[in-house]
């Protein structure tokens, strides 16, 4: 028979037994020895239906396809730029996918991407040997102008924007800023004033501090409320 | 020279008194402090990041670099000369062999992860003091791990067998034996097993079963200290 050793959404760490027997099965962040499941990364356990994964709280961002980043333009060649997307090594975006707009043979590259330049990216392939490919061929993805960028844990990124983008779209209707959330964990935000985008910073930092907690929406709200309730009354 | 009782009192199978801390240098990925006697270990970790030269890089998984030092101040009042020498190296090179099989660094080939082991007080057992506390960085980094790695000195001195020797047994003028033992505690593989001096057999094997009893206890401490700082931070 088996048995569950632990409750869902529990805190655990590597060489816990999360379950015996052959009934639950190992996902992400767990693997299996002997008959017992065991926990190899730290975070919080997942049950879903028989598979038992973890929830990571902590690591460095893996690139995954689809994922739509921000990049910083570290470096470009005559076909293709190199951008920084917060993994070990540059991702390249080739000039195919660079835009659509038609390129002139012999054009200045740096007209449409610079070295220094903020861009929203999608990943369309991730090797095994993890060398990253990018397309900025799609809805919504162009170059950043203006605003800041701030980085928050990858893990977390899927608490600030909500289910279906419910919190995102709660702090950026209360600041009024303008923000793209990236799955890399960079986060860019555009206000009208820096007042605006500060509070919309410290919402998000919030977030990515408290992540995990019940009633975070609830939460989020009633800072931001607080917050801009003073800004009006300074006025 | 016979020794019977402890110079500081200790059962033969009892360890210092140990204290462990999680996330201690904010700066890096993972770090983590590791405490036992007058031995203090602060590890921090860096990483997955580019590897150059590109030979070193490894197309298949991640490599783990350590580096273990012990810096100027942390002797018993002479002053330890700074950077790498021989026996740091060696020490470098033990503290990998003893984590590399606990984790998995497969997720992030051509990278390297850097572990930095500084010792800011010493009284022997520091490489076993660095394992304990690297490991526990390596977890709070997020890396994929089999186990977290435990590492407790055994050792004769004066013809008796005792766990954790400190400097004052070690130094002990009847002849002392020190033999560091790291281990994966859930299913008892053991990484790291070095000796040094001469040895019995039968003395061995019992100091060996010291260390390995010691271990568990350590295990308890780290795992209390990273369950703490996790299970703190998402009720806070």
């Amino acid at each position: 028979m088996s048995k569950l050793l632990i409750e869902n959404k529990q805190v655990v760490i590597p060489g816990d037994i999360l379950a015996e027997g052959m009934d639950y099965l190992p996902a992400s962040g767990t693997f299996r020895e002997d008959d017992k499941i065991i926990c190899s990364q730290v975070g919080l356990v997942s049950i879903s239906g028989r598979l038992i994964k973890i929830i990571p709280l902590k690591g460095k961002y893996v690139p995954k396809k689809d994922d739509n980043v921000i990049g910083y333009v570290k470096d470009m060649t005559y076909s293709s730029w190199f951008i920084d997307v917060g993994y070990a090594y540059e991702a390249s975006l080739t000039l195919k996918d660079a835009t659509s707009e038609y390129i002139e043979r012999g054009s200045n590259l740096s007209d449409y991407y610079a070295v220094g330049d903020i861009v929203l990216a999608n990943i369309t392939k991730v090797t095994k040997e993890k060398s990253v490919d990018l397309s900025m061929k799609g809805p919504g993805l162009r170059k950043l102008r203006g605003g800041k960028v701030i980085e928050i844990t990858p893990y977390k990124v899927p608490r600030v924007v909500g289910k279906q983008g419910s919190m995102i779209s709660m702090i950026k209707d209360s600041t009024g800023c303008t923000i793209f959330a990236g799955q890399n964990g960079r986060i860019w935000i555009k206000g009208d004033n820096p007042a605006q985008e500060l509070l919309a910073t410290r919402a998000i930092q919030l977030i990515d501090e408290k992540g995990h907690n019940p009633g975070m929406t609830e939460k989020i709200k009633q800072f931001l409320e607080k917050n801009a309730v003073k800004k009006e009354a300074k006025k | 020279m016979k020794y019977t009782e402890r110079f500081d009192g200790r059962k033969p199978e009892e360890l210092r008194e140990m204290d462990a801390k999680v996330g201690v240098v904010k700066n890096a990925v993972g770090s983590a402090m590791f405490k036992i006697g007058k031995t203090v270990a602060i590890a921090a970790v860096y990483g997955p990041k580019d590897l150059f030269p590109k030979h070193l890089q490894n197309p298949k998984k991640g490599v783990l670099r350590c580096n273990y030092n012990m810096v100027a101040f942390s002797g018993a009042g002479d002053r330890v000369r700074p950077g790498p020498s021989r026996r740091s190296k060696e020490i470098s090179m033990v503290t990998k062999n003893a984590l590399e099989p606990a984790l998995d660094l497969s997720p992030f080939p051509k990278t390297v992860v850097d572990v930095f082991v500084e010792l800011i007080q010493t009284d022997a057992g520091t490489r076993c003091a660095g394992i304990c506390a690297a490991s526990l960085a390596l977890a709070d980094a997020g890396f994929k791990m089999k186990d977290l790695v435990c590492a407790v000195s055994g050792g004769v001195v004066g013809g008796m067998p005792v766990a954790d020797v400190d400097y004052a047994e070690e130094s002990f003028e009847g002849g002392s034996v020190d033999i560091p033992v790291a281990m994966m505690p859930r299913n008892g593989e053991i990484t790291l097993l070095q000796l040094d001096g001469e040895v019995s057999k039968e003395d061995l094997l019992k100091a060996v079963d010291l260390a390995k009893k010691g271990c568990q206890d350590i295990y308890e401490l780290q795992r209390k200290a990273l369950r703490e700082k996790y299970a703190k931070e998402e009720t806070k």
